[in-house]
């Protein structure tokens, strides 16, 4: 095998002499940027983790109980910022790392040196974002979505300007890398249409990053100039306005909401015919409704914006085409459902999150069809109820996906299996809690209770003690989940076999576990009974 | 194409990213800082700027001076040459979509802000109580708004300065494509005088636009504070000029790699991918223009 490979290959072959800081710092291996991608959102889900639980301590009672409000808002803003570009965007980054490689039959990223780069912008970024806390004047505290006037009143703004031009340039990098990886790094007969899901779902994902970070870039420029070189795009007075910026961030900000989720409908796809034994139900139909999913994410910005005063027309075309996202959602739901339908099934825990990504999933999915709806929307606007519903989305859709495939994957990349006791564990208290947490902020909203206020009308106190006992106990919960990771990764005495479970088809689980340092250094020779959707008929 | 899939190449460990996250650092951290100042004290932020900014180049230098000396050496193959082609592609991909967020914002600006602001359309209150005696118009009629930031102005006529400036970086698509023709062909004095004719023709535009910037500043009193009409108009001719000042620089390096003998008639990416570039940048100014200077 090693005549096949040019030097370079060569050296790297001996990794076991490299040192520390040239195995991880200078690396330009798949696999161990992919690590450093996971633990490094592990870090930031954990900082992000202790932001909520100050905001929940906070709304625990009525009335100011721990914190000033600025810092509450504080809390509010950052807890997104960190959990969104620290916490689930990196970890797909370091799944598709990790995983994309493997799964298309190649020795690495098509551009190892850029990967690198893309990952070690990160920590940087974070330090100068989180770093605005501790600022004289305080850090950034108008919400995540940086609306003027109110964010440009900070001098937090500059600092948090450069540091999301800094995770754009690390996402776009990474994207362009994936991209790539896909589009050239094939083995031969690994055509488009037999790339497993979760493959499908980065190069749609890589191709929305790729659009609209360099628009978010853009958005938040235009609020550094407004600051601190005299511009007027979001000032009336001059000429601009306010809602032009909503319009330029949420063109970005709706297509993220997808980048967000879409590797996860990628992962579900992957686990979901593993655990029932079957092929996924309607390949084709998954990865045409992934790809009509982010076309119309293009189109639904102002869904948004419903509550700003927009135009009558305007309304109505972005509520008829928000609503129309429900139908290759839809598509998925029914296929994963379908998929299990009269399959063989086991509940080892990956299958566990899975079920419950597809369940609690749709519940968001159908809060966000009411939150669609323009009259409704006006209710609902900056209530509880939205906050409920991205959470369903994001908690028990996203990050749901996200341990789902830490537990499906990780015995493939430490060559050891985790506690099946524990990881039951962590699910059921995690599916239990998160349902506490969130399910009677549905109430809350459509109650009347305002989102992102520290302090609240008595008539909400004992929902908001039930979600803020929910919350601890959710909190609390991803400590078990961090100890199933270390015990894997350290402790762990069971070896996980090449295939770790029954039904894992697909290239990476031809591969030892844990894998070769450069996954395959030959490509492959692809038998299509091996694949996951090798014998997709036409 | 010849593809070769039993031989993989996978660059060995470099410094290069690490370098380059670190200088990027010290440039945004030193930038922040330095907006931030109070007036009269620069603090560490200046110097920060200026050490991260000096670091960039640094970085630039050594990357480009390893990957260089890696295709020379003859290092990549087909397959890598394929990942930077694409990765040229999507990367001014981005690009495009970075001035489109200026461009939708130009657009939003002259369809419904002013627009509204002068009173058009439906419920629009701000026209009724803040600025009823303001009419919408775009120009040095009201393109600073009804407040007139920035006081009376008057705008850049688009026939004199910018229609040079059009012509020669046409010109300059021109004269790249001839150069890459000849490098194709072999004929390296032709590519170093065409190369090098472009290289002046971007370098002409930048100095037409810096006398047109200063005459905007000093006789038509249109600056980055006029508003919205300032601003769109030194955004995006600003970063338009940034983006030409960045390929002048691409070229000129293309220009010493040339006389270097770096590139022969079938390999020669690095050529190709600051030649698209170019072409980006161009196709960039076409359209500001039209939408900027003329409509």
């Amino acid at each position: 095998m090693a005549h096949a490979a040019t030097h370079d290959e060569h050296h790297d072959e001996h990794h076991e002499h490299l040192n520390f800081f040239q195995r991880w710092v200078m690396s330009t291996n798949h696999k161990d940027i992919g690590t450093l991608y996971l633990v490094f959102s592990l870090l930031m889900f954990f900082i992000g983790g202790s932001f909520a639980m100050v905001i929940r301590a906070e709304l625990f009672k009525p009335g100011l109980q721990l914190v000033q409000p600025y810092f509450f808002n504080e809390m509010t803003t950052m807890h997104a910022l960190v959990m969104i570009f620290g916490a689930v965007m990196p970890a797909f980054v370091g799944l598709g790392n990790w995983m994309i490689p493997m799964m298309v039959g190649a020795p690495d990223m098509a551009l190892p040196r850029m990967n690198n780069l893309s990952f070690w912008i990160l920590p940087f970024a974070f330090a100068l974002m989180l770093s605005t806390l501790f600022l004289p004047g305080g850090g950034p505290a108008g919400g995540w979505t940086m609306y003027p006037p109110l964010s440009i009143q900070s001098a937090s703004t500059a600092y948090v300007v450069f540091a999301i031009h800094l995770m754009g340039i690390s996402s776009i990098m990474g994207a362009i890398n994936i991209i790539a990886t896909i589009l050239n790094m094939r083995a031969p007969g690994m055509d488009l249409l037999k790339m497993p899901v979760f493959v499908w779902s980065w190069l749609i994902t890589a191709f929305l990053l790729i659009a609209v970070m360099p628009v978010l870039a853009g958005a938040v420029t235009m609020l550094l100039t407004d600051k601190y070189f005299n511009t007027h795009f979001f000032d009336a007075a001059g000429g601009g306005d306010p809602v032009l910026f909503q319009h330029v961030f949420w063109f970005f900000g709706h297509p993220e909401v997808y980048i967000m989720i879409l590797p996860a409908f990628g992962i579900i796809s992957e686990i979901i015919p593993t655990f029932a034994r079957k092929p996924i139900f309607g390949y084709k139909a998954m990865v045409f409704a992934i790809a009509s999913i982010a076309f119309l994410s293009f189109i639904v910005w102002a869904h948004h914006m419903f509550a700003v005063g927009l135009p009558l027309g305007a309304e109505i075309f972005f509520m008829y085409a928000t609503m129309l996202i429900a139908v290759p959602t839809g598509v998925k739901v029914f296929n994963w459902v379908a998929t299990m339908w009269g399959g063989s099934m086991t509940f080892e825990t990956p299958m566990l999150f899975a079920i419950a990504f597809v369940i609690l999933f749709t519940i968001g999915g159908f809060s966000g069809l009411m939150l669609a709806l323009v009259p409704a929307d006006f209710q609902y606007h900056d209530t509880y109820f939205v906050v409920a519903h991205f959470h369903y989305v994001l908690v028990t859709g996203a990050i749901f996906a996200i341990m789902a495939a830490t537990y499906y994957w990780i015995p493939k990349w430490t060559g050891h299996m985790y506690s099946e006791f524990w990881g039951k564990v962590h699910f059921w208290n995690s599916v239990v809690w998160v349902n506490v947490l969130f399910f009677p902020q549905h109430f809350l909203g459509l109650a009347g209770m305002p989102r992102r206020i520290p302090d609240y009308n008595v008539a909400f106190a004992n929902f908001n003690m039930i979600s803020s006992i929910g919350g601890f106990l959710f909190g609390a919960s991803q400590l078990i989940f961090l100890g199933v990771l270390i015990h894997c990764v350290w402790f762990s005495k069971k070896k996980a076999t090449d295939r770790v479970w029954e039904g894992a088809r697909g290239l990476e689980w031809t591969l030892s576990s844990p894998p070769p340092h450069h996954s395959f250094t030959i490509a492959p020779v692809i038998h299509d009974e091996e694949l996951a959707h090798g014998h997709v008929e036409d | 194409m010849g593809q070769q899939h039993d031989i993989y190449y996978v660059p060995s460990k470099s410094q290069w990213p690490i370098v380059a996250a670190v200088v990027m650092f010290l440039t945004v951290f030193g930038a922040a800082h330095w907006l931030n100042a109070e007036p009269g004290e620069s603090g560490f932020g200046k110097t920060m700027l200026l050490i991260g900014f000096v670091g960039i180049l640094c970085m630039f230098f050594g990357w480009f001076r390893s990957v260089i000396h890696e295709s020379m050496a003859g290092s990549y193959n087909s397959q890598v040459d394929r990942s930077f082609r694409m990765g040229m592609m999507w990367f001014i991909f981005s690009e495009v979509m970075f001035f489109g967020a200026f461009f939708g914002a130009l657009f939003y600006i002259r369809m419904f802000s002013v627009p509204w602001l002068g009173g058009y359309g439906h419920g629009v209150l701000t026209h009724q109580f803040l600025w009823s005696d303001y009419t919408a118009s775009w120009g040095a009629g009201g393109g600073n708004g009804p407040a007139h930031v920035g006081g009376a102005f008057q705008t850049v006529v688009p026939w004199g300065l910018p229609l040079l400036n059009t012509l020669i970086l046409l010109s300059s698509s021109v004269t790249v494509t001839i150069a890459h023709h000849a490098l194709r062909a072999g004929h390296r004095g032709k590519v170093l005088a065409f190369l090098g004719f472009t290289v002046l023709l971007g370098a002409s535009f930048l100095a037409c636009q810096a006398h047109e910037y200063i005459e905007a500043y000093k006789e038509l009193n249109l600056t980055l504070g006029s508003g919205v009409y300032g601003c769109t108009f030194f955004m995006l001719t600003g970063f338009h000029g940034l983006h030409v000042t960045l390929g002048t620089i691409m070229l000129s390096i293309i220009w010493l790699r040339v006389l270097a003998g770096h590139f022969n008639k079938e390999h020669h990416f690095g050529f190709e991918a600051v030649a698209w570039y170019w072409h980006f940048v161009d196709v960039v100014w076409l359209g500001l223009f039209m939408l900027v200077y003329i409509l």
